[in-house]
């Protein structure tokens, strides 16, 4: 405990370190996956070949990834942009099939009448289709958010700074504490991002809240397929 | 009006939703397409506001060729209410009425304060304005969604079995709301349904289709009644079964009319015990157009 008290301020800048890595991984793999996610939604030959793609990604381990990495994007191995390119990726991986999972879950009929009183295609995609998506991308998005923060913590070995530093230090210098101090800052910086994203859910979806009730009981939601004269 | 020139639809699996039709839809009238599943009802409605294009043929709204038109533009003119409303969840229900007016361009505040005056015209409490659509009842949420419909004070409504998912006393007082609705605006109102008796209730014309999107007989409520044109139509109308001849039976309380299968299907009301001929039509279920609207109360689904 007495290591941890004296070495706040190393804590803290390591926990700033993780951030810095993290956080840009975090909002970028939504942006680069939004494209491809709605490509695989909307085309059903694509679909196919880029969640495939995405699968393959994923599957790549991570530490031999941040090792080759810098040979094809020119940076510095210890570089932080080395990690978040390769955390981004891992991200992509994940958030493609999400994207393109919570765009197919938007009730058609919702869809049809948008088209029908007059929303254009650009319109209803931002709209209408984006935000009611928004449920289950918040929901990929706390997973992708919680696993980078994790991943990052790989980048010590290779050198980066993160909390993960605290572990590696830790044991090369037998300094228990400070693998334990790694660890539930690793912890706590997962919760609190996650936290974060429920409440950025909260004021972008307000909906969300209020109708949880309501649709369980809306009449003919299973009815209505069937129902195409 | 609306005119259909020989409009045939032929989807990509090969199903004939429409075959050949043809038909004047007179402005200010409401026309009814009621048909069973697979009769084309729907497509055909969905033609008029380009959701779907016909194979061949040709619809004109006012003269003018709507196959030339651009489909976006058409649809912001044009009212549209379906079953299930079809509103947008994530926006209040004065932003879904205000939706339309605001993607032609109306800046937001004009837009939601004539939303508000249209919750008055539909029969809604303007309380609800600030509520979410899955925190209306469904009856509430179908007036919305006419309301909807209405926002951009168009000439032509266009209506997919609007109260296909209310329970039967909700979709009477829609029903009643929709006539007293057309009574003030008298809008070109196309209505879908599958039920013979909204048809005749809100129709001042009546398409009956078959299956394949054929014409089985157009008229008013009463012609068709009073001249089924074949046993497809008769059977449709429940002509066949007796449920549209009526007479009178005395229960010691009063005269009850029945219909030939022995249905109880009302009382007699508004001309005393004398009224006496044995038979009286049921025309009279045609509502307010009907005569003096003499049997109450038989709900004949």
């Amino acid at each position: 405990m007495t290591w941890i008290w004296s070495n706040l301020d190393l804590i803290w800048d390591r926990t700033f370190d993780h951030l810095i890595l993290s956080v840009p991984s975090i909002i970028l793999s939504f942006l680069i996956a939004l494209p491809f996610g709605w490509l695989a939604h909307r085309y059903r030959a694509s679909r196919a070949v880029i969640l495939t793609t995405v699968g393959v990604l994923y599957a790549i381990p991570s530490l031999p990834l941040f090792i080759v990495l810098p040979f094809i994007v020119g940076t510095s191995i210890r570089s932080p942009l080395n990690l978040i390119i390769a955390l981004t990726l891992y991200g992509v991986a994940l958030m493609v099939r999400v994207v393109a999972d919570g765009l197919g879950s938007v009730d058609r009929d919702v869809q049809q009448s948008a088209t029908a009183v007059g929303f254009s295609g650009w319109t209803s995609f931002w709209q209408v289709e984006l935000p009611l998506a928004g449920p289950v991308l918040l929901a990929g998005l706390r997973v992708v958010a919680v696993s980078t923060v994790s991943l990052a913590t790989v980048g010590a070995v290779i050198g980066a700074q993160s909390l993960g530093s605290l572990f590696t230090d830790g044991f090369q210098r037998g300094i228990q504490a400070e693998i334990i101090a790694g660890i539930l800052a690793t912890v706590l910086l997962a919760l609190a991002l996650d936290a974060v994203l429920v409440l950025i859910g909260r004021l972008l979806m307000p909906w969300t809240r209020r109708s949880a009730i309501g649709v369980v009981a809306r009449p003919g939601a299973v009815a209505r397929q069937e129902v195409t004269t | 009006m609306i005119e259909f020139h020989s409009v045939t639809k032929r989807f990509p699996d090969g199903t004939l939703a429409v075959d050949d039709f043809s038909l004047v839809l007179p402005s200010h009238k409401t026309t009814v397409l009621v048909g069973t599943s697979g009769s084309g009802k729907t497509t055909l409605l969905r033609m008029i506001n380009r959701m779907v294009d016909p194979t061949s043929g040709s619809i004109e709204i006012d003269g003018a060729d709507i196959g030339t038109l651009e489909p976006v533009k058409l649809r912001r003119g044009i009212g549209y209410v379906m079953q299930n409303s079809g509103l947008l969840p994530h926006r209040r229900v004065i932003d879904n009425v205000a939706t339309v007016p605001m993607l032609r361009g109306m800046a937001k505040k004009k837009a939601r304060d004539e939303a508000l005056a249209l919750l008055d015209t539909v029969g809604l409490d303007r309380l609800l304005a600030n509520r979410y659509p899955s925190q209306l009842s469904g009856g509430q949420q179908q007036r919305v969604g006419v309301a909807r419909g209405l926002a951009v004070n168009p000439n032509i409504l266009l209506m997919d079995e609007p109260f296909g998912a209310v329970d039967p006393i909700v979709r009477a007082e829609l029903q009643q709301e929709l006539l007293r609705l057309q009574r003030e605006l008298g809008k070109t109102v196309v209505f879908v349904t599958h039920d013979i008796d909204e048809a005749f209730l809100l129709g001042d014309q009546v398409v009956i289709l078959r299956t394949g999107g054929k014409v089985a007989q157009v008229g008013s409520p009463a012609e068709i009644l009073a001249n089924p044109i074949d046993e497809f139509v008769a059977t449709f109308v429940g002509a066949d079964r007796g449920k549209r001849s009526l007479h009178l039976e005395n229960h010691g309380d009063g005269d009850i009319v029945v219909d030939e299968t022995g249905r109880l299907a009302g009382v007699l009301v508004g001309s005393g015990p004398s009224a006496s001929p044995s038979t009286v039509s049921s025309e009279s279920k045609a509502g307010p157009r009907g005569p003096g609207a003499s049997a109450q109360g038989g709900d004949s689904r």
